[in-house]
């Protein structure tokens, strides 16, 4: 038996590759459902309805998946252009923690300027703490050739690090009782709630989906959205043909880094209202399985954000309905980017026998 | 040569022939490789098998060594049958091979890279019995090589040499050379067509892969043609010609354009003083090149590769940045970046049309405006007109005769001569002043090869001036009007092709000036 590459992958099996993925990860967790001792249907029924089974369950989904989308739209940028940034849950907390200094409660700047005007202002201000968090990587790897992976992995750690001092030190809420967070922010700053009564969904999710048809478009109609697929595609065509790919790098970098800060700015402004520690449970590494589940495709991350936001959710029904841990969630999605990976490979290349 | 040869044939030819190849047929998927491909080769012979890319010969030669095994045939040497698939079972036949990249180890002697491998490595008294055994082979075959001298300081022909004694120490009766030529020069290839004949007269059989005519016409005893993975012919040397072989080769008869004469006009690009230094005490890449191309000209640039012409194609394309020197565009100083270069009419065709001529991985109309996606005519406040590009797309596809491609089909799809097509097109259509020819034909078909040199020159003869660097001897000789050669980071001055001889161009390829050489 033998690979082949294909000239080109049938538009069928393109679309039918992530379904079946899916599909397949979905009976290989079955058996670990099986071994935990719960009824496999009944336990994704439980699934389902907990994901998207009421009006509360869709807008948990989608609140969860808000944050997703944007991390997945980070580093799909970043991948395309073949910067590996792993970074995103790092960028995501240098946004939550400019948007806290920005639209601090009393601050300075929330006594400035009008209320509508302090949201986009925090916004800005987390993209630009994001994008100059991978900058510093990228500029290493286009100077020196330090690689990315490590740098922005290790960053992620400083980043954490850095806003834990924060939390225990000079931005201590003093009316958190002795909890480690910072003081909530101006009400202004809080984005509307869409459906209202005791759902979270807010208007970050709308901004999110803006973002990923901005990104699109930008991608397949902008100059500069040309120039970054060729340099991903080739750094020395990119080269030949005259585009300036250390500056076309920098610009992916702070394109990314800064739509993974935003990330961070959206769970202040439409969750949390404050930063602690555990704001993230690890949005910006899962951002990485949302962007190859969506294979890099701006519109797609959408899809994917959101199944792996319900397999989240849902995994948390599932567990209190049928006693099967909510760390099959993890595992569910793990396995769902493995066949994902395998399913891309074979829209690439035909299963030969010899 | 021949009538030298011809005897000792006969005389051993009694035992029959020493590698049969019968009915050999290897398929992929859809694509037959190599397809009931039958042939012998006695002792003392030199068979040529002579083949464009993809006739095949490569497969042929995996599957003899056992790298493939064929789907059906067998194979036979000495009159025993060959195990398929087995590596092992080749080399103790006696096969061996020169590749056209060396394997040698640098900073080992010529003694230690032969018979690395062979012996015991931390037996250092096996040492002096091994280099009796090198220098008697090197004797016999009279093949020049020095034990002692450390492999990076010898030349490229001696360390051909060092490989093929490589292969006889291991008791090679059948060498295969796979594009011996490629990195020698005239004088060199002289030299090995030599130690060749000494080879087979000494009994060795010799497998000779090439797609030269030239050579392939002076070394062998026999030809053997090779097209879309079959044997079309099989030719002793003394009843064909070269025209017949090109015509056998391709499968139809190909017609080379020629270079008429014209006069020359204003100069057009002009190199002063170019120097490119590397990092830390190592030494210049370029060293002080002037060179001067005026309108209605084509000056050749030949070289063995690794000479600083790279470097040289990078610096007339606007890619590299020279640490010193000026460039100049119709009389105009010119700054080093390729969307300024092509701005002022410089068509360029690189060397590598898959990583950095074309991106493989975007569309043919992507393509074609990578070298002037920020100008007007594609591209309007920041956003590209898609519409406009691939009319040009179309253009270029129609008037370059590019096959199996649409304005939307990926590069990676086309053949090796479409994608030289796409490249010539999207410049050539612009009516170029000054053409920057890197190895324009290398890896393509007699027929494309034929279409890139008539484009070349159609493009001289209607004034644009072509800076042509090439390897290929004889595609310098039959475009260039001048012909300047590289060595060591620095360029001769040119002389014009019809008083320049092989042989003094040769002589200058290994870094020697004709009145010292003699």
């Amino acid at each position: 038996m033998r690979l082949e590459k294909r000239d080109v992958s049938p538009p069928l099996v393109r679309l039918t590759a992530p379904v079946l993925a899916v599909l397949t990860s979905l009976l290989i967790c079955s058996s670990l459902i099986k071994a935990a001792g719960a009824p496999v249907l009944w336990a994704y029924w439980t699934m389902l309805v907990g994901a998207v089974g009421s009006l509360n369950a869709l807008s948990e989904t989608l609140t969860r998946a808000t944050p997703l989308i944007f991390t997945g739209l980070a580093v799909a940028v970043a991948f395309r252009a073949r910067i590996w940034n792993i970074g995103a849950e790092g960028q995501l907390y240098a946004g939550a923690l400019a948007t806290v200094l920005v639209a601090a409660d009393g601050g300075r700047v929330a006594a400035m300027v009008p209320h509508w005007a302090l949201p986009v202002i925090a916004a800005a201000a987390a993209f630009v703490a994001g994008a100059a968090l991978l900058l510093g990587p990228v500029v290493l790897k286009v100077k020196l050739g330090v690689d990315e992976v490590v740098t922005t992995l290790l960053s992620n750690f400083v980043m954490l690090l850095f806003v834990s001092f924060l939390l225990d030190g000079p931005f201590k809420d003093p009316m958190s009782m002795g909890w480690p967070q910072t003081p909530p922010v101006d009400s202004a700053v809080s984005l509307r709630h869409l459906l209202g009564g005791a759902t979270r969904l807010h208007a970050g999710f709308l901004f999110a989906l803006l973002s990923a048809a901005f990104l699109w478009l930008f991608n397949v109609r902008s100059v500069w959205g040309y120039e970054m697929r060729a340099v991903g595609y080739s750094r020395s065509g990119a080269r030949f043909a005259g585009m300036p790919v250390t500056s076309v790098l920098l610009r992916v970098a702070l394109l990314s880094g800064g739509i993974a800060g935003l990330a961070g700015f959206n769970e202040i402004a439409g969750v949390k209202g404050y930063l602690t520690l555990d704001m993230s449970p690890g949005f910006g590494y899962s951002g990485i399985v949302v962007a190859m589940l969506a294979q890099l495709h701006p519109v797609a991350v959408v899809a994917s954000a959101i199944f792996v936001a319900a397999i989240f959710v849902g995994a948390d029904a599932m567990s209190r309905a049928v006693a099967v841990p909510n760390y099959i969630a993890d595992v569910m999605v793990s396995v769902s980017l493995l066949t994902m990976l395998v399913a891309m490979m074979l829209t690439r290349y035909r299963i030969c026998h010899e | 040569m021949n009538d030298q040869a011809i005897p000792v044939e006969g005389s051993i030819g009694i035992r029959g022939p020493a590698l049969r190849i019968s009915g050999v047929t290897k398929r992929f998927g859809t694509l037959v490789a190599n397809e009931d491909v039958s042939f012998t080769l006695n002792a003392g012979q030199v068979v040529a098998l002579l083949g464009e890319n993809g006739a095949g010969k490569t497969t042929l030669m995996n599957i003899l060594f056992g790298h493939y095994v064929a789907d059906s045939g067998h194979i036979e040497v000495n009159g025993a049958s060959l195990a398929s698939g087995s590596p092992q079972a080749a080399l103790r036949a006696g096969i061996g091979m020169v590749h056209q990249h060396f394997a040698l180890a640098n900073n080992l002697t010529v003694a230690e890279n032969i018979i690395i491998g062979t012996e015991p490595l931390f037996l250092p008294w096996h040492r002096p019995k091994a280099k009796d055994r090198i220098l008697e082979i090197a004797q016999r075959y009279g093949l020049a090589v020095d034990p002692d001298a450390l492999v990076r300081d010898i030349s490229v022909g001696e360390r051909q040499r060092v490989e093929i004694v490589k292969a006889l120490y291991r008791n090679v009766r059948i060498l295969v050379m796979d594009e011996p030529t490629a990195v020698l020069t005239p004088q060199e290839a002289e030299g090995l067509f030599a130690t060749l004949r000494n080879l087979v007269t000494n009994g060795v059989a010799v497998i000779f892969i090439s797609h030269k005519l030239r050579e392939v016409m002076s070394v062998a005893d026999k030809i053997v043609v090779m097209r879309q993975g079959k044997v079309v012919a099989e030719r002793f040397v003394s009843e064909t010609s070269r025209e017949e072989l090109a015509e056998l080769m391709v499968g139809r008869k190909v017609v080379f354009p020629d270079r008429k004469p014209t006069s020359v006009g204003d100069p057009v690009l002009r190199l002063d003083g170019i120097v490119l230094r590397q990092a830390g005490n190592r030494p210049k890449i370029l060293d002080g090149v002037n060179l001067e191309v005026r309108q209605h000209e084509i000056l050749g640039v030949a070289g063995i590769s690794g000479n600083g012409q790279a470097a040289l194609a990078d610096i007339a394309c606007g890619v590299l940045v020279p640490s010193e020197g000026l460039i100049h565009l119709s009389g105009q100083p010119v700054q080093s970046n390729p969307s300024e270069f092509v701005k002022r009419g410089v068509a360029r065709i690189p060397e590598d049309r898959h990583t950095t001529g074309l991106i493989p991985d975007m569309s043919v109309w992507e393509n074609v405006v990578a070298e002037r996606y920020r100008s007007g005519d594609f591209a309007i406040a920041g956003l590209q007109r898609i519409g406009a590009a691939r009319k040009y797309a179309e253009l270029v596809i129609d008037q370059f005769d590019v096959r199996g491609a649409a304005p939307n089909t990926s590069a990676r799809q086309l053949s090796g001569g479409n994608m030289q097509k796409l490249i010539l097109g999207r410049s050539l259509l612009q009516n170029p002043v000054m053409i920057i020819a890197t190895q324009p034909t290398r890896g393509l078909d007699i027929g494309a090869v034929a279409y890139v040199h008539r484009k070349l020159l159609e493009a001289r003869d209607r004034g644009a001036g072509v800076l042509l660097i090439s390897e290929d001897l004889d595609e310098l000789f039959s475009l260039s009007d001048r012909i300047a050669v590289m060595f060591r980071g620095t360029l001769s001055n040119p002389m014009r092709t019809e008083e320049v001889s092989l042989k003094e161009l040769g002589l200058k390829m290994a870094g020697q000036s004709s009145t010292r050489g003699r």
